[in-house]
């Protein structure tokens, strides 16, 4: 199939080439930051926020809004890449990350189950959430995160489609096995490296 | 459900090449595309297709696309694009794209945001955010015309109105800018009046459009007593 050709399509949008070698095949650039959620946007009060580590540990951890904001808190900057093909390349972020927040937790398994406020869920090998790569973020661009945008608080995952990266985060489930989340019950695929193009359960 | 067509839950991840059968102008800038696919297979109502451009230096594009068509409708699918003007794929479809040409798709995709024969059923669209709804209704009509299923569909104007010659009963139509001539139905955007008496009983909700439509259409459901599950939403990104 890689000889067919669109009749009369030469490709408007194209990225600058500055910008090319970092977007993955089949996205292209969005310079705004599209909202795309399957439900109603959960309210989350800082109040009563907590992010918790539990399942298969050593010891559970459970941080308040004000314990988190006193660890190490980091600029994230980074490309993101949405499964619908919008990737937003040079953006920042501000949160914790996810190797300080697994500090004394002694996961017993290689998995996660990324869950939030609202039921949505996501898995994650932990693999895939340490070594500098996953963070829990309050901020986008110095301000607050919006609510529509997860806000208080999201996972970021910015090396897999950004579905992974979990809105209104309210913890991790350590399990010692890989099992879907939401959008990998429904078509989207375990894994979701943008690089290797894994958008759907076939790909 | 009786008469609701069975559908497996199986991958489809290959491209084809599609053909493209016919091409309706709905409004000034949206139009449907009638497309046959050689190894077509029946969707859920609301599921949709990724579309791949490619140009002779081997350039691409990839979008996604809602289904417009009941999975009755075999051998195809109908597409409806809005075409924005600053888009990539969008303005090839609707200034290119003629009967006889040929385009590369994949799916079936995704199933959360599909009906299946769930009712009562509330269906709120905003503009463009109509095309799954009306296949989902378009299912409806012809699988299980017994099924409850509400269609209160907003847009601007007497030009944006997509499948005008197919609102019937069940649909609920308002302008919230400029109503035609001689228009006796709503006008206004959409409201708790509105939004609960349409709601009624219903046992789940599909809300599609742009995010602040979304975001509007929800509360007003969450205040009629829907839970927040039953609720379905489903915002536009930019799809170029």
């Amino acid at each position: 199939m890689s000889g067919f050709v669109s009749r009369g399509f030469t490709g408007r949008r194209r990225t600058p080439e500055e910008l090319a070698d970092r977007l993955p095949p089949g996205q292209y650039s969005e310079p705004g930051f599209p909202v795309l959620t399957a439900g109603p946007t959960p309210f989350v009060d800082t109040d009563r926020w907590a992010f918790g580590i539990n399942g298969m540990v050593g010891e559970e951890r459970r941080l308040s809004w004000r314990e988190f904001h006193e660890l190490p808190f980091e600029t994230v900057p980074c490309d993101i890449h949405c499964v619908t093909k919008w990737s937003k390349l040079g953006t920042k972020f501000g949160g914790v990350s996810v190797d300080v927040l697994l500090e004394g937790v002694d996961p017993q398994g290689a998995f996660a189950m990324a869950y939030s406020y609202g039921g949505y869920t996501t898995n994650l090998p932990l693999a895939d959430l340490t070594g500098s790569k996953a963070w829990v973020v309050t901020e986008h661009e110095g301000e607050p995160l919006p609510q529509t945008h997860g806000g208080p608080a999201r996972l970021l995952v910015p090396h897999l489609y950004f579905w992974k990266s979990a809105k209104w985060v309210a913890g991790l489930r350590v399990l010692d096995h890989d099992e879907p989340g939401f959008w990998e019950q429904n078509g989207y695929h375990k894994r979701g490296d943008p690089w290797r193009e894994e958008r759907y359960w076939s790909d | 459900m009786v008469g609701l067509t069975p559908v497996e839950q199986r991958a489809p991840g290959q491209w084809q090449i599609a053909t493209v059968s016919g091409v309706k102008q709905e409004t000034p800038r949206v139009k449907s595309f009638r497309i046959e696919l050689p190894m077509w297979m029946p969707h859920l109502p609301g599921q949709h297709y990724d579309v791949r451009l490619t140009a002779p230096d081997g350039y691409r594009a990839q979008r996604s696309y809602s289904v417009a068509s009941s999975p009755l409708d075999e051998g195809g699918v109908e597409l409806t694009i809005d075409r924005l003007d600053d888009g990539e794929v969008s303005p090839y479809f609707h200034d290119v794209m003629v009967e006889g040409d040929r385009v590369e798709m994949r799916g079936p995709f995704a199933s959360y945001f599909v009906w299946r024969g769930e009712a009562p059923a509330l269906l709120v669209g905003g503009g463009s955010g109509v095309v799954p709804l009306m296949a989902m209704l378009r299912h409806r009509r012809r699988a299980t015309p017994e099924l409850a299923m509400r269609l209160v569909y907003s847009v601007r104007s007497a030009d944006d109105v997509i499948y005008a010659d197919e609102l019937g009963d069940d649909t609920l139509l308002t302008f919230t800018r400029e109503m035609p001539e001689g228009w006796a139905g709503h006008t206004g955007r959409i409201d708790a009046s509105l939004i609960a008496e349409m709601a009624a009983d219903a046992d789940i909700a599909f809300v599609c459009g742009s995010n602040a439509f979304v975001e509007t259409a929800v509360g007003l459901l969450l205040e009629t007593g829907i839970r927040p599950s039953r609720i379905r939403t489903e915002r536009f990104g930019p799809s170029g």
